[in-house]
């Protein structure tokens, strides 16, 4: 059984200016145990998907279950198997932090559960703001303490939506060893990033979504590997090739190019010498995801993508 | 961590309605100098202007005019701190965002239900007695049945617990909610004759107020202190039971529906 299914699942809002389509018969799995990533630009769907296996919205059409329970017919217990870290930075200003904790765990039914907050307040490098007011709290502390609070009924799946943005490096470490370490005991977990190194070095398996569809959906290792694997970086001052354009990325001076193999590397480097461009700073390196996801998002390699996760 | 043992769990419909109910009245209960204090000082600034008035010049049901005021300043101050208890919690939670540590949570609509309305009737009937022990300092009070007082305290925190609770959902900034109080409450509650008998009124007036439901909760609150009232009590507990039925039967369907807080 999947720990988290999406068949068909369909989102489209209407408003004053007609229907829009967030999602757009989306469906994957993932497995129990699963460290999965989802990516995808601004406004591809990804906080609409989550919202809708968290119970915030409501699908147009198909399911999703969490541990086989569908999230609408047998919400209480798909919630009671789901930890989420909302995106938003949101805090109760009433409360302590030790207050929230018990509040939260009491929503689902947990009792009794101070030895359990006390771990996660450790985990968190909480343990010394246990009694402090939330106000008090600054951005990175709130960002722990909801991590915290989306744990304290020790789900089996852990969904964080974008955990990281805006945070500094220390939490960041703090915060992956310790879901690394959930992940090894056990706990699936469905992360959604802007930090393409993150997903990369922490996600086993990624879905990339696109204006609400599915444009890629594979193993970490096999997306690296299905797409243009080398990338061409140098600095230069001169205009490029109009037939390089295409495939490049440039920022400021830095130019990057993708290639498939050492022939087509040698092809560009051709076309640059006939042109008379002066390269410096030549680097040849293999592809990371932040260049695959580039190369998806532009609509080179999707139908490769999905088809090597059939 | 897996050496923590593991904690004990409920399930079934109403887990965490406890809790819920618990952290509503901490949240007024930790600012109560607001919550509590100002509605009880309000109330009491009511009482000595229009005691000071009127107390030479009118007699309502045979008792002093700041007598006959006392009930009605109370069962007022515990209808509109109920609605406000509901309503500012919800709407406070929709616009600053952390609503979604509710809305992750496995509680059904029944547990919201009665979390939020339980909590309105704590804090209406904290306020409530508030005043009463304060006010009962300016005039001999005589408690005629306890029960209707307590009968229609309850009822009529839990109607206007629930009416905050539909308002929460329905409006999306604060001044929605100001303009729901300052509109319908306010109006509804002073024209209920928490100052007057509606027998003093011209007949339109008369029975416009036959039509407002408050009038049937003060005047009914009041017959527990003076054994009189404008109506018969009975007559008044089955308005009253007739719109606390009709307005949380509408509360309960909006917060099964995810009326405007699921999308």
């Amino acid at each position: 059984m999947p720990a988290i299914s999406f068949q068909n699942v369909g989102k489209t809002y209407t408003g004053a200016r007609g229907a829009v389509h967030a999602l757009d018969d989306v469906s994957f799995d993932i497995q129990p145990g699963e460290f999965f990533g989802l990516l995808g630009p601004n406004g591809a769907g990804k906080t609409t998907l989550i919202s809708i296996l968290a119970g915030l919205a409501r699908a147009t059409h198909g399911r999703v279950s969490v541990l086989g329970h569908d999230v609408v017919a047998d919400y209480a217990a798909a919630r009671r198997s789901l930890g989420i870290v909302p995106q938003e930075l949101v805090f109760d200003p009433f409360f302590t932090v030790r207050e929230a904790l018990r509040i939260q765990g009491g929503y689902f039914g947990v009792r009794d559960n101070d030895a359990w907050i006390d771990e996660l307040l450790a985990n968190l490098g909480l343990a010394d703001k246990a009694n402090a007011n939330m106000r008090q709290l600054s951005g990175g502390m709130k960002r722990r303490v909801l991590v915290a609070q989306a744990l304290v009924h020790r789900p089996p799946v852990i969904v964080l939506d974008e955990p990281t943005a805006g945070v500094d490096v220390e939490l960041r470490q703090t915060l992956w060893q310790f879901i690394a370490r959930l992940n090894k005991e056990g706990h699936t977990v469905l992360l959604t990033t802007h930090y393409l190194e993150e997903a990369e070095a922490l996600c086993s398996r990624l879905a990339m979504l696109k204006q609400g569809r599915v444009v890629a959906l594979d193993r970490t290792s096999a997306l690296l590997a299905g797409t243009a694997s080398t990338m061409l970086r140098f600095k230069m001052d001169q205009a490029l090739p109009a037939s390089l354009v295409a495939q490049s990325r440039v920022t400021g001076r830095i130019v990057q190019i993708t290639a498939h193999d050492a022939a087509e590397v040698e092809q560009i480097l051709g076309v640059l010498r006939q042109a008379g461009c002066q390269p410096e700073d030549l680097e040849i390196g293999r592809a990371d995801l932040e260049d695959v996801f580039l190369e998806i998002m532009s609509g080179a390699s999707a139908p490769m993508a999905l088809e090597a996760a059939r | 961590m897996s050496a923590v043992p593991a904690p004990t769990t409920a399930t079934g419909p109403l887990a965490g309605t406890r809790t819920l109910l618990y952290k509503e009245v901490l949240r007024f209960w930790k600012v109560s100098f607001q919550t509590v204090a100002a509605p009880v000082l309000t109330a009491v600034l009511y009482l000595m202007i229009f005691g000071h008035v009127l107390e030479d010049h009118v007699k309502v049901h045979g008792v002093s005019y700041t007598s006959f005021l006392i009930p009605g300043l109370v069962m007022m101050s515990v209808l509109q701190n109920a609605f406000a208890n509901s309503s500012s919690s919800l709407i406070q939670s929709k616009i600053t965002g952390n609503l979604v540590f509710l809305l992750v949570a496995p509680l059904s609509h029944w547990a919201w239900f009665l979390a939020y309305v339980g909590a309105s009737v704590v804090r209406g009937c904290v306020v409530g007695c508030g005043v009463l022990l304060v006010t009962a300092w300016f005039a001999p009070l005589h408690l005629a049945n306890i029960g209707w007082v307590l009968a229609f305290a309850v009822m009529g925190a839990a109607m206007m617990g629930a009416l905050g609770l539909v308002a929460g959902l329905w409006a999306e900034k604060f001044d929605q909610i100001a303009a729901f109080q300052n509109f319908i409450v306010m109006p509804m509650t002073f024209l209920s004759g928490v100052f007057y008998s509606v027998h003093s009124l011209p007949p339109l007036a008369y029975t416009i107020s036959r039509l407002n439901p408050f009038f049937y909760m003060i005047d009914g609150f009041r017959h527990g202190f003076f054994g009189v009232s404008d109506v018969d009590p009975w007559t008044s507990l089955a308005v009253v039971a007739t719109t606390l039925a009709i307005v949380c039967a509408l509360c309960l369907r909006l917060l099964r529906i995810g009326y405007k807080i699921r999308h």
